[in-house]
């Protein structure tokens, strides 16, 4: 009876707008979007075409390979995230007096705008007037094209990603080093254990959680980044940079809007398949660690 | 003892000097451009102008015709509607979700919480705007923006909602208050420091929001802007001094959000983040 009380409390109608709104501007365009990627379609007809637009994506090199650009940069940019973060929120949690200035300067790059970062970016990249390109020029070292040499281009744009979203993933790590016990360190220390034994064996596998939200987070914006790259090359030299995202912008620019939505499916596949198991295997990893 | 001083006294030095050169001399950079005649601008150096050029900043607004104006009004609307619709929103589903926590919440809440993973399909969304007669309109791109953004907020403020203990609506009730009031006058304000959160960080998101308003919300009237950045490198090849000047106006905003809300907007972040 109480029970039945309680849930008279909160009427369910209170989901309705959070759950119509949701629904009708992004569930349904995502169950549709199985449908369209199945035709050649201009919004006015769509013409059934079976797995066409997924055979066109996959045998042409300029969308294949955009896939593997975008494993790699989600890779690639979580990776960095991951290990350079925790060495920066290990240092940032010592004795360092100017902790809070340095936090502070890693961190504003997040509120800038993806925009503004790729074409500040961009000049300061430039292959003979860039200022990176300056410095190494006055070391003696020969300019590099940063972003018009197809083998560096998107490693070029990793690193810049990496330069704006690094703080996100310090910040979550100071947090979960913040919350260790700070007695387990007086017990280590007692015992005789070095600062790197104390970092391995206390700080990394108490971090697991911090780590897991990291490493899930940045993957999946990886995995659908666009803007950085699209301002930095607009999916260039060649098809070089081309990732998931600017396929789909190209291709709907081009008007094969089935195509396009093919894309988009794709990359729902892609993230369905990369980010659900490994959230599943980092929380048993999880446990096991913490037991 | 004293090793120990002295080391950490090289850590600051060195800390402080590497963040320098990294972080914070794209910014410098961004500056100095911004002040140079658009001849200087166009060296890309870093070094001080020789004229300083503060009138790029005027012209910048003038430039097309006041775009920019423009751009921040729209910015300013769609940020602002954006950020009142989920505030309330999320804060009615989240306070059912998280309270009644029966099978067709736990339904809900999984379907809802899918969208911090998968990415929208932007085209249909597009097909579909055009034959309910909303697209390119502000209205569309707000419960867009909304849509997107809904399953954060639920997740925060569910989060957030469970250390409210229940005593208080049961209390409220005895006193004769309706759900309605027991939710709008004791739950909503309780919610008042996840929502500064929420502001912020759905604030943020949204003004900086570039490929959403380039797919929904195209039109020389609709810019945004983000989508002025965008628009200088076709316009303007070679006026980087007027580019830079651009950049720095947008930025402003978030530098001073930044400087008043620094340890919230960071504690925000992480909040959000471990949640999950």
């Amino acid at each position: 009876m109480k029970t039945k009380n309680a849930k008279n409390m909160y009427p369910i109608w209170f989901v309705l707008p959070s759950v119509i709104i949701f629904g009708i501007f992004f569930l349904w365009p995502i169950l549709s979007s199985l449908y369209y990627s199945l035709t050649v379609w201009n919004f006015e007809t769509a013409k059934f075409t079976g797995l066409g637009n997924y055979k066109l994506f996959f045998s042409e090199h300029a969308m294949s390979s955009s896939v593997i650009h975008t494993l790699i940069y989600a890779f690639g940019t979580s990776g960095l995230k991951v290990v350079l973060a925790f060495f920066i929120a290990v240092f940032l949690t010592g004795k360092i007096r100017t902790k809070d200035f340095i936090r502070s300067a890693v961190f504003f790059p997040n509120l800038v705008s993806m925009v503004a970062v790729g074409l500040t970016f961009s000049f300061m990249m430039h292959p003979t007037r860039g200022l990176l390109n300056t410095v190494i020029t006055t070391l003696g070292g020969k300019p590099i094209d940063f972003l018009g040499d197809p083998k560096l281009a998107l490693l070029s744009i990793i690193l810049v990603d990496v330069w704006k979203g690094l703080s996100i993933s310090v910040v979550i790590y100071i947090a979960g080093i913040q919350s260790i016990d700070k007695t387990y360190y007086e017990a280590a220390a007692i015992d005789g254990a070095t600062g790197w034994q104390a970092l391995k064996n206390i700080t990394l596998p108490l971090l697991a959680p911090a780590q897991n939200s990291i490493i899930i987070l940045s993957l999946i914006g990886g995995l659908r980044s666009f803007e950085l790259i699209w301002t930095m090359t607009g999916g260039g030299p060649g098809f070089a940079t081309d990732v998931l995202a600017s396929v789909i912008y190209k291709q709907y620019a081009a008007g094969f809007y089935g195509l396009s939505t093919a894309g988009n499916v794709v990359m729902l596949v892609l993230i369905s398949i990369i980010a659900f198991p490994l959230q599943h295997f980092l929380n048993k990893r999880e446990e096991a660690i913490q037991g | 003892m004293k090793k120990q001083k002295r080391l950490t006294l090289i850590g600051d030095i060195v800390g402080v000097l590497v963040t320098a050169v990294l972080f914070l001399i794209p910014f410098y950079f961004m500056f100095v451009q911004s002040i140079k005649s658009k001849k200087e601008a166009a060296r890309l150096s870093i070094s001080w102008p020789t004229e300083l050029h503060f009138e790029n900043y005027p012209e910048v607004f003038k430039f097309n015709n006041y775009q920019l104006v423009r751009a921040f009004r729209n910015s300013a609307v769609l940020t602002l509607f954006t950020v009142l619709g989920l505030l309330f929103t999320a804060a009615m589903a989240a306070y059912v979700i998280q309270r009644r926590r029966d099978k067709l919440m736990t339904f809900i809440q999984s379907v809802i919480m899918l969208g911090l993973m998968i990415p929208a399909a932007i085209l249909p969304t597009i097909h579909m705007l055009q034959s309910m007669h909303i697209y390119k309109s502000m209205f569309s791109m707000v419960m867009i923006e909304i849509a997107l953004q809904t399953p954060f907020a639920i997740m925060l403020y569910k989060g957030f909602m469970a250390s409210i203990p229940n005593e208080l609506e049961e209390a409220a009730r005895i006193d004769g208050c309706n759900r309605w009031g027991i939710f709008t006058k004791i739950i909503f304000p309780l919610l008042k420091p996840i929502q500064a959160t929420l502001i912020i960080l759905v604030g943020v998101q949204t003004f900086n929001d570039f490929t959403n308003p380039l797919y929904f919300l195209p039109g020389a009237d609709n810019v945004t802007v983000q989508q002025t950045l965008y628009n200088y490198r076709s316009q303007v090849q070679s006026s980087y001094n007027l580019l830079f000047a651009d950049i720095i106006i947008i930025t402003i905003p978030m530098l001073i959000l930044f400087l008043i809300f620094n340890k919230r907007i960071v504690a925000g972040m992480v909040a959000g983040a471990v949640k999950g």
